[in-house]
């Protein structure tokens, strides 16, 4: 069923001596009418014939199964429309595009699906206004959705993202600086040791702030202990990710500001940082992003606490995840409400990280964005304008323009 | 700054009186970095060797804590299957089988769709939507864990039972996929012997790994050379011919670092799988059977009520699977540092 006996579209044309008219140019991409025809018989047949199996035939029933059995008959009618015109090669390509086609789309589409159904839950809770300007301290479980709110979440991942980036960036940055700029044996030592500790599970760094921090030294469970835990999660990551852009700076740029005569120190501030800016802004959102969103540091080190507290040194305070993960434990249904609001909340906080850190970087060291290159632009055409008066004016003891020798 | 050190001594040498000396010795070059380059470098150093000793002190204390509970427990650490400190019978045989399962079901299931979704991106999407494309995968795969487990609670457990009852009736006969006290015949029987099973938590982890390694896999299929792209299609191949003799042999060490590294977030994921999952406490091969366990839900379990050296033993149930996580990133990274495309790649 592969072989089609005959293919007369895929030898050239024959060179006749008819009038060679002036070459055309040929399209060569293009989907053709019959790939189409194939792609919707095949689709049309195969749900028919899996309504035919499972409402006619066999003792199937189900939803997944009905799915399942339609696509993989629409697979293999497929390859048979498509053999009916083409050879072995190009049937395998057509049925492995339509696979690779559908699974990327079963992944995307099932990717936008968490994230819709999460926002599309939360849409009871999120109409409210004091879902945003009011904490839980009033609201029991039976209250109505038009009580209580998030804002102690809010301000408690706020504080806590906020104090760790406080650690984490600069010790990260420098410490990146370090990898790249001061290279020796010391530095592929922590280097070996930050990619390692990228593997320290999430709940494991937790559990060192809990029993350091909450047991050896005694204090309560606050915010600041899940500022420490999230930091201890967050730095290996915002290494490893500022050492990749700080890296893929150009040797060149660098070469140049050295053979200028400049420090190292000058070269890391003046040449190396500001190239590698927007990448290393896009690092510190990404590990933002993340340290935003778990839940395991913080669920043993800050407690849970219904009430606004803003002093991040004492006393428990909750942060976004773990108000999720609280508040949907309740079989109340106004709770989980709640939950789902409160974790669209925490996804569009991280949409927004996500938006400033497209805006911020995603581009190349050197690179520039649009309105730079203008910047760049107006003030190349302004240095010309200052120029050009000394460049008309002849030089004192100028020689004529020797003819040039170039040929 | 530095500019007067490196030279000044080429012109005292080059007039060197003696005939006997042979010219061409390589000089010691000594730059003289300046103090403000000393500073620098100090600042650096001390900012490196500052976050070498947090990283130290984190997985020292990790290890010295655990250190009573796997000197008390001895061998019978990695083989008692429960888990009750005091009384002094305490393991994670099952713990971590229940790790393992989950993550491998996770990546067996997370590796097809994330291939199939890297390939569309990288060979197949139409290049104004690419961009897009990338953007929502990387976001993705920064959604918060706690809102995969919501999904997976309130939507996938309800979801999956048909396909859980579907599996376990049609392939009941393979041993690990047999569900004890299911029977397939009875429409009317309960379906929670299908809920809250390795199955489940394996399918949610697998949503949140997915697009890590997607990302990884689409940034590797990307850079195959465009040289042999032309070249294959110059010898007549096809879009997937192209794909299976040049995109992916290019790829193949990413793939694999891609897959290792997903499968150590699977290992150490634990809010999605806290969520999802009922803990017990004994080895379950059944992955579609109700109840499972896994490391870090074991810790966010038990932590608040250990003692002590129920806290030692926590550690010591931490540290093994950090040192798990370890290994496999290990592997992965150098698997992906020795292929072909990964000289470049960040993976």
């Amino acid at each position: 069923m592969t072989t089609a006996p005959e293919r007369p579209r895929l030898r050239p044309p024959a060179a006749g001596p008819g009038p060679a008219g002036p070459e055309r140019r040929r399209t060569t991409g293009g989907t053709r009418a019959t790939d189409v025809y194939a792609l919707l018989g095949a689709a049309a047949a195969a749900l028919a014939l899996t309504w035919l199996l499972f409402a006619r035939l066999l003792p199937f029933s189900g939803t997944v199964g009905f799915v399942l059995v339609a696509y993989l008959l629409f697979l293999g009618l497929y390859a048979l429309l498509v053999s009916f015109d083409e050879d072995a090669p190009a049937v395998r390509d057509r049925v492995a595009g339509v696979v690779v086609r559908s699974l990327g789309l079963v992944l995307l589409a099932v990717l936008v699906f968490v994230v819709a159904f999460t926002l599309w839950e939360g849409r009871r809770a999120l109409v409210h206004l004091n879902f945003f300007t009011q904490d839980m301290s009033l609201a029991g479980p039976l209250e109505p959705l038009d009580v209580g709110g998030v804002l102690h979440a809010v301000v408690g991942t706020l504080e806590q993202v906020g104090i760790a980036l406080l650690l984490t960036v600069p010790a990260g940055i420098v410490c990146a600086v370090f990898l790249n700029e001061v290279p020796g044996p010391f530095a592929r030592l922590v280097r070996t040791v930050v990619e390692a500790m990228t593997a320290l599970p999430s709940i494991v760094a937790g559990l060192f702030v809990y029993a350091t921090v909450i047991l050896a030294l005694g204090t309560e469970r606050s915010g600041l202990a899940a500022a420490l835990a999230l930091s201890v999660m967050m730095l290996p990551i915002i290494i490893r990710a500022s050492d990749v852009v700080i890296r893929l700076v150009p040797g060149t740029l660098r070469e140049a500001s050295y053979a200028m005569g400049a420090s190292r120190w000058r070269t890391v501030w003046h040449v190396v940082l500001p190239t590698a800016r927007s990448g290393l802004t896009t690092a510190v959102i990404l590990g933002t992003a993340r340290g935003v969103g778990e839940t395991s540091p913080v669920l043993l080190t800050a407690g849970f606490t219904a009430e606004l507290n803003a002093l991040p040194t004492s006393g428990a305070q909750v942060s976004l995840p773990l108000a999720t993960f609280e508040l949907v434990k309740s079989p109340e249904p106004n709770m989980i409400a709640r939950g789902f609001g409160t974790a669209a909340v925490l996804m569009l906080l991280v949409l927004l990280l996500f938006v400033l850190a497209r805006i911020a970087g995603g581009r190349g060291p050197g690179q520039l964005t649009r309105r730079q290159e203008r910047r760049r632009a107006a003030a190349s055409r302004e240095d010309a304008a200052r120029f050009a008066p000394a460049a008309r004016r002849p030089a004192p003891h100028a020689q004529p323009a020797p003819p040039r020798s170039t040929p | 700054m530095t500019t007067d050190t490196t030279d000044a001594t080429a012109p005292h040498e080059a007039a060197d009186p003696r005939p006997d000396r042979p010219t061409d010795v390589p000089r010691r070059l000594r730059a003289d970095p300046g103090p403000a380059d000393r500073v620098f470098r100090g600042v650096a150093r001390t900012g490196g060797g500052l976050v070498l000793a947090v990283m130290l002190l984190v997985g020292g204390f990790l290890l010295r804590r655990a250190w009573q509970a796997l000197d008390r427990a001895g061998g019978s650490f990695l083989t008692t299957e429960g888990w009750e400190p005091d009384a002094g019978r305490f393991g994670i045989a099952a713990v971590l089988l229940g790790t393992v399962l989950i993550a491998l079901v996770a990546i067996v299931v997370a590796v097809p769709l994330a291939t199939g979704a890297a390939l569309y991106i990288s060979e197949y999407a139409p290049p104004r939507l690419r961009r897009t494309l990338v953007s929502t995968v990387d976001l993705m795969a920064a959604v918060p864990s706690v809102v995969y487990g919501l999904w997976g609670v309130f939507w996938l457990e309800e979801s999956i039972l048909p396909i859980a009852r579907w599996i376990s009736a049609y392939f009941g006969w393979i041993p690990f996929l047999r569900v004890d006290g299911a029977d397939p015949d009875d429409p009317l029987a309960p379906p929670t012997v299908y809920t809250s099973s390795t199955f489940v938590a394996g399918l949610v982890v697998a949503m949140m790994v997915a697009p890590i390694i997607c990302s990884i896999m689409r940034e590797v299929f990307s850079q195959a050379p465009a040289g042999e792209r032309e070249g294959a299609y110059a010898l007549g191949a096809t879009r997937w011919g192209m794909i299976r003799s040049v995109v992916l042999p290019f790829g193949k060490g990413g793939m694999i670092g891609g897959t290792m590294l997903g499968l150590g977030r699977a290992l150490g994921e634990t809010i999605a799988v806290y969520m999802v999952i009922s803990q017990v406490f004994t080895i379950q091969w059944h992955v579609l059977q109700t109840g499972t366990s896994s490391v870090s839900s074991l810790i966010a379990l038990r932590y608040g009520e250990a003692t002590e050296f129920g806290m030692s033993a926590l550690m010591a149930a931490g540290f093994a699977l950090f040192v798990m996580t370890l290994i496999v990133n290990f592997a992965a990274s150098s698997i992906v540092a020795r292929s072909r495309s990964g000289a470049t790649s960040d993976a």
